[in-house]
């Protein structure tokens, strides 16, 4: 048998080291453990601050002892490789090994061993843990703020087929392929705008905006037909001139029972709220805030000055407030520079606040991408003849999107994330409602419930939205 | 006589203070193969950059093809569409594959329908050998073969005039020889050719005439046989004794 050295394991020795480092390493998990589990100190005659460092102590020896190159072990060398190259590193590893061991059981009995579901009412929860009661009896309100119990399958309606529309890329053929982006930029919008609209809102509106939806939807497929040298005078006029007949003539209001016809009960936006809200509002703004951003991206680079300036003014003034004064702004001071009959919804107002708040982010991440590309991208696309729009479409935009992809990614998320804002003009979604049920008398002191659902809600979008952003990063990824 | 497709009358340009053309006179007739060369810095690139307007020029004229060029040049996109070129850096567009890189201009400039523009640039792609390539990305090919697909992507637009700024200047010694091979090619189809190069080889073989650039201005504008056999001015001789 060779000589041991302990400060210097060896090969020579090796499974001598390394059953005392395994075993050393054993016991001090063991004792965290069953510190951690059972509340058992097993080294409580020690006095305190050593019983405290012993697992550590013991630990860190035994990392030591085990750390012993090229042992032709596979796992033994990864371990050292990856986690217990220094005497520093090992102990950063034992602390954080121990840091989630600790804290699983008091996590676990929170969230699931000392938590209740059953019941419905304060007085169910008697565990220590979360009064999950709180969230199971709230959840109707969480999900779809103060709309009518009786109407939330329209809620869940539109949703579901919002999501079945929104998935039809996946199933597109090659043949429908290309019109996806026409699809996914125009007709999908609409389409859940209509479906928010008439399906979600309801009531009267029905009949006062869709004189419009059918004029344009009308005047779009007949503009299929229309020969090309028209098209222009077409869409120009016949769209109006079918809108005014329509309201004057075909639908007079008088001449119709507008009781008989007002379609779904009517639900104020002021009802709306909750998670369904969030959806909602998130939702608009990514659409919209996207499209406008890039334009002022490209005006901010625009040769004209006045575009340049009146994009570089609106990007600084939109990055220059809090989110919260442009709300804030849109339902209170907005309404007072209107005309007295004109009517925007509160929740469309916020909606526009929020999109031109985020369009100017959105503009200067695109502005990055397009300052990253090389100038010899324009000159080849200007030397093959391309003006300035078939050159930033074609060549430009796709190249410097597909750069920024984290960036708007970021952004977006950031935005889904600024949502909760919107309490300050009394539009309550999810995180709103949280505050509006942990305020109620029957149920005070489950804040923490709440915010643990709204944190963990968030996180589900949030990781999605990275996710998605990803995959396309990857499938948008030519280079090499 | 045949008409000059290219005039450039008293070319002034500056980049700020630095004046970088210098009363730059020109003519290029129809079907002739110009090389330019010169040291680095004499504004070579610039003069053939201004020639399609991708830097615009100060003082005096320049007409491409009888339309002049300026500030009021309408249809500029019109006369860029006529006038290939090819760049140093290749300046592919890596999101698209090398078959898209040469259909995009002819089908949304020229208005082609998408199968014609397709067999064009697979004419095209043919003649410079990289058919094969045609549904892989840029940057999955080689700088050689990138070159050349940037040649065709270039001749797919049909152009009168070509210009090339420095094509092999970025490339490995090996690949040279491929671009140099496209490039004979094409100037034997009788295309109307402006090269930038340092490849004097190229220039024997091909060149009508010459230029030697130093300084913004053009020191020497010869036949090719007599450019080299008895340049004229000292600096050309210094660097012709350099390069050769």
């Amino acid at each position: 048998m060779n000589k041991l050295n302990l400060l210097k394991p060896d090969l020579n020795n090796l499974n001598t080291y390394l059953y005392a480092g395994s075993f050393l390493i054993f016991i001090s998990l063991l004792d965290v453990f069953l510190n951690s589990f059972f509340a058992i100190n097993v080294t409580s005659y020690l006095p305190q601050t050593i019983s405290f460092i012993l697992p550590l102590f013991l630990g860190f020896i035994g990392l030591h002892l085990v750390r012993i190159e090229f042992t032709g072990i596979k796992n033994l060398d990864l371990l050292n490789k990856n986690i217990n190259t220094t005497n520093f590193n090992a102990i950063l590893t034992l602390i954080i090994i121990f840091v989630i061991i600790k804290s699983i059981p008091p996590i676990l009995s929170w969230f699931i061993i000392d938590a209740n579901i059953t019941g419905d009412t304060k007085e169910a929860c008697t565990g220590s843990g979360a009064c999950w009661t709180y969230i199971k009896i709230w959840l109707r309100r969480f999900v779809y703020g103060m709309y009518p119990n009786a109407e939330q399958w329209r809620i869940n309606l539109s949703f579901i087929s919002l999501l079945a529309l929104g998935s039809v890329g996946y199933f597109a053929t090659e043949k429908f392929k290309k019109y996806l982006t026409l699809y996914y930029v125009v007709i999908y919008p609409f389409i859940a705008f209509l479906f928010i609209f008439f399906f979600i809102s309801g009531g009267p509106v029905f009949f006062e905006f869709s004189y419009g939806i059918i004029a344009f939807a009308v005047s779009i497929i007949v503009g299929f037909f229309v020969p090309k040298k028209l098209k222009v005078w077409y869409f120009l006029l016949v769209p109006i001139i079918l809108y005014i007949s329509l309201k004057y003539f075909l639908f007079y209001e008088e001449s119709i029972d507008l009781g008989k016809l007002n379609g779904f009960n009517w639900v104020e936006t002021g009802a709306w709220g909750g998670l369904s809200l969030t959806f909602i509002v998130s939702f608009f703004c990514l659409i919209f805030c996207f499209p406008v951003g890039m334009f002022l991206a490209l005006g901010r680079r625009s040769a004209l000055p006045t575009i340049r300036y009146i994009s570089i003014g609106f990007i600084e003034f939109w990055r220059g407030v809090p989110l919260i004064t442009v709300l804030f702004m849109s339902s209170v001071m907005f309404p007072m520079f209107l005309p007295e009959d004109f009517f925007m919804d509160k929740l469309v107002r916020v909606i526009i606040a929020i999109s031109l708040f985020e369009a100017a982010y959105v503009a200067e991440v695109i502005r990055g991408g397009l300052q990253a590309l090389p100038r010899g991208q324009y000159d080849a696309a200007k030397s093959l003849g391309m003006g300035y729009w078939k050159m930033h479409i074609l060549v430009i935009l796709p190249q410097a999107l597909k750069l920024v992809i984290p960036g708007i990614a970021n952004t977006f998320l950031a935005l889904v994330k600024d949502t909760p804002l919107i309490f300050v003009v009394g539009l309550l979604e999810l995180v709103g409602m949280l505050n509006l049920a942990k305020t109620n008398p029957d149920w005070l002191g489950f804040a923490m419930e709440g915010y643990v659902f709204a944190a963990i809600i968030f996180w589900i979008i949030c990781y999605a939205m990275s996710k998605y952003s990803y995959n396309l990063e990857i499938k948008y990824k030519t280079e090499r | 006589m045949s008409e000059s497709i290219i005039q450039m009358k008293k070319v002034n340009k500056w980049f700020g203070e630095f004046q970088v053309l210098k009363n730059i006179d020109l003519e290029v007739e129809k079907n002739k193969k110009i090389v330019v060369c010169g040291p680095s810095g004499s504004g070579k690139s610039t003069l053939i950059r201004c020639i399609n307007r991708l830097e615009e020029h100060q003082e005096g004229q320049i007409i491409v093809d009888n339309n002049e060029l300026n500030d009021n040049t309408k249809n500029i996109e019109q006369i860029r569409a006529e006038v290939g070129m090819v760049f140093q850096q290749f300046n592919l567009f890596p999101h698209l594959s090398i078959l898209d890189n040469c259909t995009l201009a002819p089908i949304w400039v020229k208005k082609l329908p998408k199968k014609e523009a397709e067999e064009l640039a697979m004419k095209q792609l043919e003649k410079v050998q990289i058919s094969d390539q045609a549904l892989k990305y840029p940057g999955q090919l080689s700088g050689g073969q990138q070159q050349r697909c940037a040649i065709a992507r270039a001749l797919c637009m049909e152009p009168k005039i070509m210009l090339f700024d420095e094509p092999t200047s970025a490339l490995d010694p090996e690949m040279i020889k491929e671009v140099l091979d496209a490039m004979v090619n094409l100037a034997k189809a009788g295309m109307t050719m402006i090269v930038v190069t340092h490849e004097m080889g190229f220039a024997k073989e091909v060149a009508d005439e010459v230029i030697f650039m130093d300084e913004g201005m053009i020191v020497e504008k010869a036949e090719t046989k007599e450019f080299f056999a008895n340049p004229k001015s000292d600096r050309t001789k210094l660097f012709l004794s350099q390069i050769l």
